[in-house]
């Protein structure tokens, strides 16, 4: 518990503190590529001849994702703590990538726990990792996937405390950081909000996002939560079936998910009736975590969000679909967004208009992509 | 007087320290967890920690967590846990407290109607809107007594949120037992003096469980701090492995802890038939010096 008390004192000063902002604000803009755009996507709207449907194109950031948006604020205020070394965990490598970018740009020393099992799967990202001067640590115990290398970086964490900052990468885990980490990425929302009524003078009918952990969601939503007009819809890795071990809906209440607690935090968590917490699956390794972030639970029971989920195969068809009709190949998690898009734009009319957040691109996915179009 | 008190004030009139070791219960299997408990009370441990496995050990180092999984290989639950300690009970008195996660104790206690009831008229437990709870903290205290069971240790419950919890403990003569650790502050080890009972588990260094070749001194300093707070006995645990551990230990704490040594005796064993004699000789050769 010390070590979360002292970094909800630090993050909560460095909220009130300007000078942070300001340099928080300087690097999104000079470093990470902020403002992104919001493309109209004009194929696309005319494929499914319904809600004209608009990008936030966070895939443009400077490595790929929304990762960054959550590792530049954190790196920050690591520095500002005094800590020297950088601990973090990765599922499909976006976020350890993301975090490796900040230490080589602090010049601080950076390790990122991964499943050796993602680690196979995401190769490429872990010698990006390496290019950047990051140690990635192979985790071998447990499923050997994300769950297990936040297993493995919270040991580190209270084991090595007094010098080391663990940089989490979702809305999830204990205070702050499900606090925190959204408000570094509501800046997703804050530009969405400023840049959708430029274009068409009111608020959006829907916004979409897929929901891993949770983060590139909540950082489009939270802008708009008090906007009672605006439906929002999140959308979970549906995978191969409702069957416990074959997806990762947390909000399947028939597929094993109800409220527990894992990592310190009270959420919906994917487990079975003893307890035991559940392997998952998603062709997104991004979105293959059995709890999701508490405001997600929160917002779920309030009714003010909708949770739905879409299958592999709907994702790969999204991710086909956009690459070819709007020249954009999305990562397999933001393609869980698109697919479910394209359902809902249907049943809309062609006066009304969405935002599907595109949290990240796809090149890391081409491989997987490809294996699986081969095999079928 | 509960069990646990009991024990450690027979200690102090005999003016000896106290020995705990931790097992995983089905490590490998629930007979020989019934049977080492019966060996480790033979051979004078003054109370047993019965581990609950689970998938997610996040405060275990790695023997633990293996220990978890051989145990998971079989698929049982709570309700074989309790079963075990009440068949314990017929062949001892020792203290035995259950040391778990909160996961696994929280489903336990879902109410049967509430089974997806949604996570916002969940009781925190501190004990708001409890009335609306989907979870039954009775039924583990009650069922957890029957069985004979002494006290809970829950890894991941922070004393702050503990409040509720304890509570209906208590109610059943059951004692909460609560970690601190060489980082917690002075209004932590309050708060705990506040909610224990039973006695302190002092963790002797930031880090997790395991095995080490040195202790540090920070748990001596750890422990003269929470006596300021706290006139409970304090056992000191995390990296005890020597009989020169356990002696230094017993310089300044109630009692010495020993869990990853005594697990990796298990491991080592092929045959389950050799489990028992190994254990009870290893924990013997703790407590010669």
């Amino acid at each position: 518990m010390a070590p979360l008390e002292e970094l909800t004192a630090a993050y909560e000063a460095a909220r009130q503190d300007d000078s942070f902002q300001a340099e928080l604000n300087q690097l999104l803009r000079d470093y990470v590529g902020r403002p992104t755009p919001l493309s109209f996507a004009r194929r696309l709207t005319e494929h499914c001849r319904g809600a004209r449907i608009y990008l936030k194109r966070e895939d443009l950031l400077h490595t790929g994702a929304h990762k960054i948006n959550n590792t530049i604020g954190q790196i920050l205020l690591a520095r500002s703590m005094g800590k020297r070394r950088i601990i973090a965990e990765t599922g499909a490598g976006q976020h350890g990538v993301a975090t490796a970018t900040v230490c080589a740009l602090f010049g601080l020393e950076c390790l990122v726990y991964m499943g050796a099992e993602d680690m196979r799967r995401q190769a490429l990202n872990v010698f990006r990792m390496q290019l950047l001067g990051a140690e990635v640590r192979e985790v071998t115990s447990g499923s050997q996937t994300l769950k297990d290398a936040i297993n493995e970086a919270l040991r580190d964490w209270v084991t090595n405390v007094a010098d080391t900052y663990y940089l989490l990468g979702s809305a999830l885990g204990p205070h702050p950081y499900p606090l925190m980490v959204r408000d570094f990425q509501t800046v997703i929302g804050r530009e969405a909000r400023t840049q959708i009524i430029s274009k068409e003078n009111r608020l959006p009918d829907c916004l979409i996002a897929c929901v891993g952990g949770g983060s590139n969601s909540i950082g489009l939503f939270h802008p708009f939560l008090a906007d009672d007009s605006v439906r929002m819809i999140g959308v979970e890795a549906g995978g191969r079936g409702s069957e416990l071990g074959q997806h990762a809906a947390r909000f399947n209440s028939n597929g094993g998910g109800r409220p527990g607690v894992l990592q310190g935090t009270m959420s919906y968590v994917l487990q079975d009736e003893r307890g035991q917490i559940a392997t998952t699956h998603s062709i997104s390794a991004g979105l293959d975590y059995p709890s999701i972030g508490p405001e997600h639970a929160f917002l779920h029971d309030e009714g003010r969000v909708e949770y739905t989920s879409v299958s592999d195969d709907e994702a790969l068809n999204a991710f086909e679909m956009l690459s070819r009709l709007e020249g954009i190949i999305p990562a397999l998690e933001s393609s869980h967004a698109v697919a479910h898009a394209m359902k809902v734009a249907r049943e809309m009319n062609d006066d009304q208009f969405m935002i599907v957040n595109l949290s990240g691109r796809g090149d890391k996915d081409v491989n997987t992509v490809r294996d699986v179009l081969k095999s079928s | 007087m509960s069990r646990i008190t009991a024990a450690f004030a027979n200690l102090k009139l005999q003016n000896h320290n106290g020995f705990i070791p931790f097992i995983t219960a089905g490590d490998p299997d629930l007979q020989t967890t019934r049977d080492l408990i019966v060996e480790l009370a033979r051979i004078g441990s003054t109370l047993i920690e019965l581990g609950v496995p689970f998938t997610d050990p996040m405060a275990d180092g790695p023997v633990i967590q293996r220990a978890s999984e051989r145990a998971l290989r079989h698929a049982f639950g709570i309700a074989d846990v309790l079963q075990l300690v009440s068949e314990a009970r017929k062949e001892t008195d020792v203290p035995i407290i259950l040391f778990s996660y909160f996961n696994p104790l929280l489903q336990w206690c879902q109410k049967p109607d509430r089974q997806r009831g949604p996570l916002t008229q969940v009781a925190l437990p501190d004990g708001r809107a409890s009335d609306t709870s989907p979870f039954d903290f009775e039924k583990l205290a009650r069922e957890a007594r029957q069985a004979g069971v002494d006290g809970v240790l829950v890894t991941d419950l922070v004393p702050e949120e503990a409040g509720e919890f304890a509570a209906v403990l208590k109610q059943h003569d059951l004692d909460t037992i609560f970690l601190i650790a060489p980082t917690s502050t002075d209004e932590r080890l309050q708060l705990v003096a506040e909610r224990a009972s039973g006695f302190i588990y002092a963790v002797s260094r930031a880090g997790i469980t395991g095995a080490r070749e040195q202790m540090s001194a920070e748990a001596e300093k750890l422990v003269n701090r929470m006596r300021k707070f706290s006139d409970l006995p304090i056992a000191v645990g995390f990296g005890i492995s020597t009989p020169e551990h356990v002696a230094d230990v017993w310089r300044y704490a109630d009692a010495a802890v020993v869990g990853s040594a005594i697990v990796s005796r298990i491991e080592r064993c092929d045959d389950s038939q050799a489990i028992v004699p190994a254990v009870g000789a290893f924990a013997s050769s703790l407590l010669s010096t």
